[in-house]
């Protein structure tokens, strides 16, 4: 389980943008390129460098409300991103 | 090929600005005539295919050769390709980088660094660039590449000659602060292949380098991501070459010449040149490149095999360059009835000694040397002349 109150940013070599052949956000990184799904595009979308885990939890508890558990697969999603270091965690100063 | 599998559009483009290089690898992927390929394409020939390339939906640019700085132009093309929205990678042996280079191609917005080195060992690394400079030059440029926070890739071609150092070798990438490192066993394409005895390595000693890569990726974890490409030499089946043939990567040659992998040039097909075509037509509706797209054109054993859509056959240029024929299955696979061209070659490594004949060197002598092939010889055949 992650720590809520630690604040995720995008790996600074990496990339996010949309591609409107491929019709999805795609992470960019040296010689590779991973297809995000809706979800995963959302919660990268949401890592500014400013928000904890927590605050982006509730930010898209509220966009998307029909959710159950998106703490749950929010926590799921950064633990996996920072094992493939897609993202950095760290704590509010 | 049915008309209800339109092929995706390419996600990969490789850039191959020059086969120019001031090194002479005995495993360059160029093509062994590369000498006779004299014509380049110019600068604005280039930015067409950048252009081209990412309207159609290419997303990562890869920068290469030959060696890329070469080309004056190249700050001006990484500049286009960052513009236009790609990730640009410049593979490069860093020989012609300076700390000036360096600086020039992160203002054009250069996104990543991908550096060559030939070993761990000054001399042999020397020895097998050709050149008595470059081995400090490499750490040289590779401090640079971090100072000037690229990430970095370091890559290693293994092969029988160098395999043994991989301790080394890692503990050197580890000290250059590499982010990624590619251990890329020698694929035998190229110069490679004709190198093949002196490179292959034996059983034991990737057995060894494995075991080795694999305890320096649990303690490194995430620190320094360690990617091992196996020599398909030693599988029992192909690998699933270019993720298909024409499916994702499309490489465009110094001369423009078209292609669905930097080998193909080899294989007796005609594939266009993006002087006359543009690269939309090239892609989806020339015949080169539906050539081998799909099933349709396989043979037993591939044609009923289960597997067929995982490995798509294997290799078409590995086929033919030991079979002669581009539609067999690749002979690395246990299931080809040629499987044994790869399987001899392998028992031989086991025993011969690799002094025996010496590296053939890629260098314009060679190159010409070598094209004598004639057109109907068959290139193993061809060997040291």
């Amino acid at each position: 389980m992650m720590n809520p109150q630690l604040i995720p940013t995008l790996n600074r070599h990496f990339r996010l943008q949309w591609e409107p052949v491929q019709d999805a956000y795609v992470l960019l990184y040296p010689e590779g390129m991973v297809k995000l799904n809706h979800s995963a595009a959302e919660i990268l979308r949401a890592c500014d460098g400013e928000r904890t885990i927590a605050e982006i939890s509730t930010e898209l508890q509220q966009r998307y409300p029909e959710v159950e558990d998106i703490d749950n697969d929010i926590d799921e999603f950064f633990e996996g991103a920072t094992r493939n270091g897609w993202t950095r965690c760290e704590c509010r100063d | 090929m049915s008309a209800a599998t339109s092929p995706a559009p390419p996600l990969w483009l490789l850039a191959e600005l020059t086969y120019r290089c001031p090194l002479q690898c005995p495993y360059c992927s160029n093509p062994v005539d590369f000498a006779h390929i004299k014509e380049e394409l110019s600068t604005e020939q280039w930015l067409q295919v950048l252009q081209q390339g990412r309207a159609m939906g290419a997303a990562q640019l890869g920068f290469s050769g030959g060696e890329p700085l070469v080309r004056q132009d190249l700050e001006i093309l990484v500049a286009e390709g960052r513009q236009l929205g790609y990730y640009t990678n410049l593979i490069t042996s860093g020989m012609g980088l300076s700390r000036e280079r360096i600086a020039s191609l992160k203002q054009a917005g250069l996104d990543h660094i991908q550096l060559s080195f030939q070993d761990s060992d000054a001399d042999i690394n020397n020895y097998l660039a050709g050149s008595r400079k470059a081995f400090a030059n490499k750490l040289e440029m590779a401090a640079a590449v971090k100072e000037f926070d690229y990430p970095m890739v370091v890559n290693f071609v293994l092969h029988r000659m160098n395999i043994d150092h991989i301790e080394s070798i890692l503990d050197l990438c580890v000290e250059l602060g590499a982010d990624y490192v590619e251990l890329a066993n020698t694929q035998y394409y190229g110069w490679a292949f004709h190198n093949r005895q002196q490179l292959l390595p034996t059983r034991e000693q990737l057995q060894h380098a494995e075991a080795v890569t694999n305890a320096y990726r649990e303690r490194l974890q995430e620190r320094m991501k360690i990617y091992f490409v196996v020599p398909d030499y030693f599988e029992e089946r192909p690998k699933p070459c270019m993720n298909g043939w024409g499916s994702i990567f499309l490489t465009i040659a110094p001369d423009g010449r078209a292609l669905p992998c930097h080998s193909a040039r080899v294989l007796p097909l005609d594939f266009p040149n993006v002087k006359t075509v543009p690269l939309q037509e090239i892609w989806y509706d020339s015949p080169g490149f539906n050539h081998f797209r799909g099933d349709e054109w396989m043979q037993e054993p591939c044609r009923s095999c289960p597997e067929k859509k995982k490995d798509f056959g294997g290799c078409r240029c590995q086929a033919y360059m030991l079979t002669g024929d581009a539609s067999q299955a690749d002979p690395v696979c246990s299931k080809s009835p040629h499987h044994h061209r790869v399987a001899d070659v392998v028992a031989a490594a086991q025993e011969t000694d690799p002094e025996v004949q010496p590296l053939l060197f890629r260098n314009p002598d060679n190159s010409r040397r070598l094209a004598v092939c004639g057109e109907d010889e068959s290139p193993q055949d061809c060997g040291h002349r």
